[in-house]
């Protein structure tokens, strides 16, 4: 694995922090062979510090989604550790994972499948507050409305179901929900495939603008290179369960060294092309 | 591409309305008008609510049973689809026109091997005995890119990577060698690496075999590498039709420029932080029928016109076509 | 090899639990067949004691319980002191006959039931489903035992088929095929009965998975292609929504023994039902466990079936999927 000029500065807070994490899963046959074991993470390690955003990119299959997980404690790694603002999460589980929870949440790929679609605006945002018994009823509005209205929803949305609202307006309900514990941490797993043009636009723009003001970090799972490019300050690329590569946008852009990556970054390359012949312009 | 060929689909001013259940009618197609030469690679631009999914579907008569067919025609090589039985309709579906769906990992039957679900298609629509079908299977697969075609007849979908599985759906789609296919984002839910193969793969098969091809996204990217003609849609309209080149680099029509700049977002460039610009105000509401142009509320250049009537489709030099009072003479 | 081993050994000690179980609760439950020769005067308290011992049945629990295990061993499941006959010929006889019943019914349910079912789904909404939706909702509400009373009362005004017992008196001496036909005419009314009460469960299984699957974009894929309507329902569509169909069948399998005892003795069916209904009543002891025994035999392998019949029809399940562990 090759890393250039990746070390967060000492000045900034480490928030994440992953060493050797690795995960295996197994595959059950009926019939006499025995398992199979799919490795999907192998000693993969990073860091990231406030306010930086990292991005962990590769095809599907390379275990980028499983670092996801393992880092929004949705799994235990098989072996390494992960810590958020100086805890260990990767060997916890049940009341002693959810104290630490409000550290770091995570935004997924489809927010209709991500929250009940019966709850209300209102409900869905407070539903963590609720878990962790944070305040009462008339508290946990308030900060309901105070959490949507950052998120650029008015406070008249609050009591529609949420399966009425677009599926733009749904992310940004899930990223309201993400912040009302106060996170040091979002993991978003493609958080932003499947959205229009337009609806894209905006959550990107919301999400730069949350960073700047609470300095989160983002750990952001993508296969979309522009994207990337517009939102993380440093990537690392995944493949057949390891990180390959990792460093800062600029760099690996312009002298990518791992081969897999040079293959991904020359299919890019040509789609560009195409489009800059056409005359679109970033 | 022999010009005095006529069409294989047109499209004239067709409206298709849905009905949900104790809702509003949504206006998903209104006045829509599109045709498509023999061989020919048409991209459908427009984002979600712009009607371009239920284009293909109706084109192809597959609606929902709450959908209903307003004004307007589809004819397709001289047919009037609207007006065929379901019977008829089957014998056309797969074997003269075909679609590539959205998502391949739900598009393909999780309980019948890969071979088996090719051999359904063949079955349906051309008569073979047994051995002649396995040929053409294994024909097909590997003309869709695989290897090892033997290998691949009796896995079962859920074995297959996300690629392989759109290979697959189609070489379902061409194995009766029809003469038009709508492929609704066929890229959408692969990898990007994956894309450009995927494409490549469609566009020499349209090449190849003169297969017309109708291909909807939202992504400029799929479309400026696949398509020669390019039609924007907005709220159930074409509102912008033109070639490639014309399209892309001279739009005309308002929302087609807003688009464009919304679609540098696709350009990698190392620029963090960077603000991505929008357009402003909501997607159209379909629930209501506009005298004007649907543009005109988020329309940078709206004048008064605009949302008293619609405008009338004017027609540049090289058959650029746009729907916008700008152009109005 | 493991797995199929440790679902044996479960199998083994289910059948064990169940045995021991068996003693145990006829050991508790008052009375042994003795009493009611026992209130005989005219038998003596010495001919009474004399035939206990004789069918060991002064002996401690644990002794009898070892014994009769050692017995089963060698396939022999005791001795019905009410028919005085051998346990084992016994059940077997009148098992044959209600699995005769049992599976003429599960055909004709299955086949009524998904064809029904499947129709409903392709046609829902329509007068089809309504109809048979009505119908299904009627069955299910209505008790078995009220069925098989109203289909009693038609078949006495009726007269045309043959009401209770497997076989005309005069049944020896017909002719082979004319057996065959006997037999069948006194199958119709019990059948009948059976296959009211279950079909209706089976259509409403079949039609809300179907349903769901008939809305699956796989589905949209195929009718695209081409595919006619019939191969799209019963080739395309049904497959994919047999799991929840395949469960429910395999639970019938496991039911074939148990689940007719009410409509045996309603209509007079020598199978296993009133034969066990007798025997409780009257304590025969080992013929009450050795029926018990068989029955559970009988449910475990149905739920086998059940699994297996999965196996084999769903290739996902047969060549499994990815989960971490």
């Amino acid at each position: 694995m090759t890393s250039k000029a990746s070390a967060t500065s000492p000045a900034k807070q480490l928030v994440l922090r992953v060493n050797g994490l690795t995960k295996a899963y197994r595959r059950r046959r009926l019939g006499w062979r025995s398992h199979e074991v799919i490795v999907a993470a192998r000693n993969v390690v990073f860091e990231i510090g406030a306010g930086e955003t990292l991005a962990l990119v590769g095809r599907s299959g390379s275990g980028k989604s499983t670092v996801a997980r393992c880092v929004a404690g949705l799994e235990k790694p098989d072996a390494g550790q992960i810590s958020v603002s100086g805890a260990m999460i990767g060997e916890l589980g049940g009341c002693d994972l959810r104290a630490l929870r409000a550290n770091f949440q995570m935004i997924f790929q489809d927010p209709g499948t991500s929250m009940n679609p019966r709850f209300t605006a209102a409900e869905v945002v407070a539903e963590p507050l609720v878990i962790q018994r944070i305040g009462d009823r008339s508290t946990r509005r308030a900060r309901s409305l105070e959490l949507m209205q950052e998120v650029g929803l008015a406070p008249s949305f609050a009591d529609r179901k949420a399966a009425e609202f677009s599926g733009g307006q749904q992310q940004r309900l899930a990223i309201a929900r993400a912040l009302a514990l106060k996170p040091k941490l979002l993991v978003l797993d493609e958080a932003l495939s499947g959205l229009d043009l337009s609806t894209e636009a905006q959550i990107v723009n919301l999400l730069l603008d949350l960073q700047a003001a609470h300095s989160f970090a983002y750990l952001f799972i993508s296969h979309d290179l522009a994207l990337v490019a517009r939102l993380a300050d440093r990537i690392a690329f995944m493949a057949h369960g390891e990180i390959v590569e990792e460093g800062s946008i600029p760099s690996i852009l312009e002298q990518p060294e791992h081969p897999e990556v040079r293959v991904l970054l020359a299919s890019a390359r040509t789609a560009q092309s195409t489009l800059a012949a056409l005359g679109f312009a970033p | 591409m022999d010009p005095a060929c006529e069409s294989v689909v047109v499209v004239s001013n067709l409206s298709v309305t849905y009905q949900p259940e104790g809702g509003q009618p949504v206006h998903a197609l209104d006045y829509a008008t599109l045709a498509v030469q023999p061989g020919e690679r048409v991209g459908i631009f427009g984002e979600s609510g712009s009607g371009k999914s239920t284009l293909a579907s109706a084109i192809m008569r597959l609606l929902p049973a709450n959908a209903h067919y307003g004004s307007g025609s589809v004819q397709f090589q001289e047919r009037n689809m609207l007006a065929l039985s379901e019977t008829e309709l089957r014998r056309i579906r797969g074997a003269k026109i075909a679609l590539i769906p959205q998502d391949p990992a739900q598009a393909l039957n999780p309980v019948i091997t890969i071979g088996d679900q090719i051999s359904e298609v063949l079955r349906a629509h051309c008569r073979m005995t047994p051995d002649e079908r396995r040929t053409r299977i294994e024909e097909l697969l590997a003309e869709v890119g695989f290897d090892h075609p033997e290998r691949i007849y009796g896995t079962y979908p859920h074995e297959l990577s996300g690629g392989q599985r759109q290979r697959v759906v189609i070489a379902q789609a061409v194995a009766c060698r029809p003469s038009l296919i709508l492929a609704d984002e066929p890229t959408s839910k692969l990898d990007a690496s994956l894309q450009g193969e995927v494409l490549s793969l469609m566009r020499r098969l349209s090449e190849h075999h003169g297969i017309a091809f109708v291909l909807i996204s939202h992504d400029p990217t799929v479309l400026a590498v696949f398509a020669d003609r390019i039609a924007v849609m907005y709220a159930g309209r074409i509102v912008e039709e033109g070639s490639k080149e014309d399209t892309f680099r001279r739009p005309l029509h308002p929302y087609t420029q807003a688009l464009i700049s919304l679609s540098g977002r696709y350009l990698i460039s190392g620029s963090r932080g960077t603000r991505l610009s929008a357009i402003e105000g909501e997607p159209p509401n379909l629930t209501t029928v506009e005298r004007g142009c649907a543009f005109a509320p988020r329309c940078p250049d709206r004048m008064q016109t605009c949302s008293e009537s619609y405008p009338r489709q004017t027609t540049r030099q090289t058959a650029h076509r746009v729907s916008c009072f700008k152009y109005d003479e | 090899m493991k797995r199929a081993a440790h679902r044996a050994l479960r199998v083994v000690l289910l059948l064990f639990g169940v045995s021991i179980l068996c003693f145990l609760f006829t050991e508790m439950a008052p009375g042994s067949f003795f009493d009611e020769m026992r209130l005989n005067p005219q038998i003596s308290p010495e001919t009474v004691s004399a035939l206990r011992a004789r069918y060991g049945l002064d002996q401690p629990l644990v002794v009898r319980y070892g014994r009769w295990l050692t017995s089963v061993a060698r396939g022999d499941l005791g001795f019905s002191v009410a028919y005085n006959v051998p346990v084992a010929p016994l059940l077997w006889t009148r098992a044959l006959n209600t699995l005769l019943l049992t599976t003429t019914v599960m055909v004709l349910t299955w086949l009524l039931g998904v064809s029904l079912g499947v129709w409903s789904a392709a046609y829902r909404g329509h007068w089809f489903d309504r109809i048979v939706a009505t119908a299904s909702s009627l069955l299910i509400s209505i008790p078995e035992i009220v069925i098989a009373l109203g289909l009693l009362a038609i078949a006495i005004r009726w007269r045309a088929i043959p009401i209770g017992g497997m076989m005309s008196l005069d049944h020896d001496e017909l002719s082979a095929w004319a057996k065959v036909t006997d037999v069948a005419r006194h199958l119709l009314l019990p059948t009948a009965i059976l296959v009211f009460a279950g079909v209706a469960i089976v259509i409403r299984h079949v039609r809300a998975s179907v349903v769901e699957v008939l809305d699956a974009p796989h589905v949209r894929a195929s009718r695209s292609l081409g595919i006619g309507r019939v191969r799209l329902l019963f080739r395309h569509v049904l497959p994919v929504a047999a799991n929840p169909a395949i469960s429910l069948f395999g639970f019938s399998i496991a039911s074939l023994l148990s689940g007719s005892l009410l409509v045996e003795v309603a209509t007079g069916w020598p199978g296993l039902g009133p034969l066990l209904l007798e025997a409780t009543l009257s304590r025969d002891l080992y013929l009450v466990i050795g029926g018990i025994i068989f029955s559970a035999l009988f449910l475990v392998a149905g739920n086998l079936a059940a699994d297996l019949l999965l196996i084999a029809f769903d290739p996902r399940v047969r060549k499994g999927t990815l989960h971490a562990d």
